[in-house]
């Protein structure tokens, strides 16, 4: 029974070691997206992220992660242009403060390259979208790199004058970097 | 005598288009800042950009031309200051010619936006994405513009005090369509009334 317990309690201890849910390092971590504006590509980023990741490359299929978004956090260059993406007609942060990311399946494609699905939900509306990733182990951290191309209208982000594509194309490439600890 | 040299027809072309452009970019650049943002506003924002690239091209231009072609000199009548004042306000006026789109390019690229010309030549940014600095080139950027909008004023007003007051060719030696005065006629002595 003493040992029956024992065991137990190094099971509750050694489980969690072995597929601990990790944090990523929001300091070293971006995301970052590309909208072409006028045919201009310009470049913004969010500044509030946060992810857990549960991932061993070994067994890609049983991946668990999960990301947000602050979208609040919007830097665009320009106040004037991060104002107005905080309105309703483009993110409606006051309705929707957070973006998120579930990753529902992670396969292999390559030495150090996967593909993920999962559902990405902005402002109320989920799309499921795939994204390939490469990973990257160096001393006691693990990157993560990786894009996607995230259709602006399927989630609303721009309605009215703003669904126009010719001033703010359709296409957004997102690109983004999670650092985690090994 | 009165009766100055002409510029070239080429001189005369590219002054006024620049004109135009300048004193219309000035207007347009006014009215679109005072727009709430819009995807209209992102448009006349590039149109404003492509046409001050212009400006630029059309400056380097005239000053070419200008180099190969001198301007005719200014009439005698005038005093020393007067043509030192026009010598200097016409190398001010080119210096803004330039400075105008060259401190609107770099507040853009502060500004994290590049300047494609024409939507089709991509303009490589000299800055990089830089908020802070970007706050500080959109006032040298509009000083800049209204220095030059001013000096144009002044520029005009020379103009037509040439004109009208002191009735030289200085203005009409510009104009596309105006012949320039003939040669003053000898002062005619009045008989004596009986």
């Amino acid at each position: 029974m003493k040992r029956f317990a024992l065991l137990l309690a190094a099971a509750a201890f050694a489980l969690p070691a072995l597929a601990a849910p990790k944090k990523i390092d929001a300091s070293k971590s971006y995301i970052r997206f590309v909208s072409k504006q006028m045919n201009v590509p310009v470049e913004g980023k969010f500044k509030t992220i946060d992810g857990t990741v549960d991932f061993d490359p070994k067994k890609p299929e049983a991946t668990k992660a999960e990301f947000e978004v602050d979208l609040g956090s919007i830097d665009m260059g320009t106040t004037e242009g991060e104002t107005e993406a905080k309105r309703p007609l483009w993110f409606n942060v006051p309705q929707f403060p957070k973006g998120k990311f579930t990753v529902s399946s992670v396969k292999s494609t390559g030495p150090n390259k996967f593909e993920a699905a999962g559902a990405l939900t902005i402002k109320g509306i989920t799309q499921n979208i795939t994204t390939s990733f490469t990973l990257n182990d160096a001393g006691s951290t693990r990157t993560v790199e990786g894009q996607f191309t995230l259709k602006r209208l399927q989630f609303k982000i721009g309605e009215k004058q703003w669904a126009d594509t010719e001033t703010v194309a359709d296409d957004v490439l997102v690109k983004y970097r999670f650092v985690l600890p090994l | 005598m009165n009766y100055t040299e002409r510029f070239t027809p080429t001189a005369i072309a590219l002054h006024w288009i620049a004109a135009v452009l300048i004193l219309g970019n000035l207007a347009w650049g006014l009215y679109m800042v005072s727009l709430e943002f819009s995807p209209a506003k992102l448009k006349y924002y590039s149109w404003h950009k492509w046409t001050g690239v212009t400006v630029f091209l059309l400056a380097a231009a005239r000053l070419l031309w200008r180099l190969k072609h001198p301007a005719p000199a200014l009439p005698a009548h005038m005093p020393q200051w007067e043509s030192r004042a026009a010598h200097a306000s016409h190398i001010l006026l080119y210096v803004l010619f330039f400075a105008g789109p060259l401190t609107g390019w770099l507040f853009s690229s502060a500004g994290g936006f590049q300047t494609v010309y024409l939507g089709v030549l991509p303009i490589p940014d000299l800055l990089g994405k830089d908020r802070e600095l970007a706050d500080v080139l959109k006032v040298v950027h509009r000083s800049t513009v209204y220095a030059l909008g001013g000096l144009i004023a002044v520029h005009a007003a020379a103009a037509l005090k040439h004109h009208f007051i002191d009735r030289d060719d200085v203005l009409t030696r510009m104009l596309p369509f105006l012949k320039p005065r003939p040669p003053a006629p000898p002062p005619t002595v009045l008989p004596p009334t009986p």
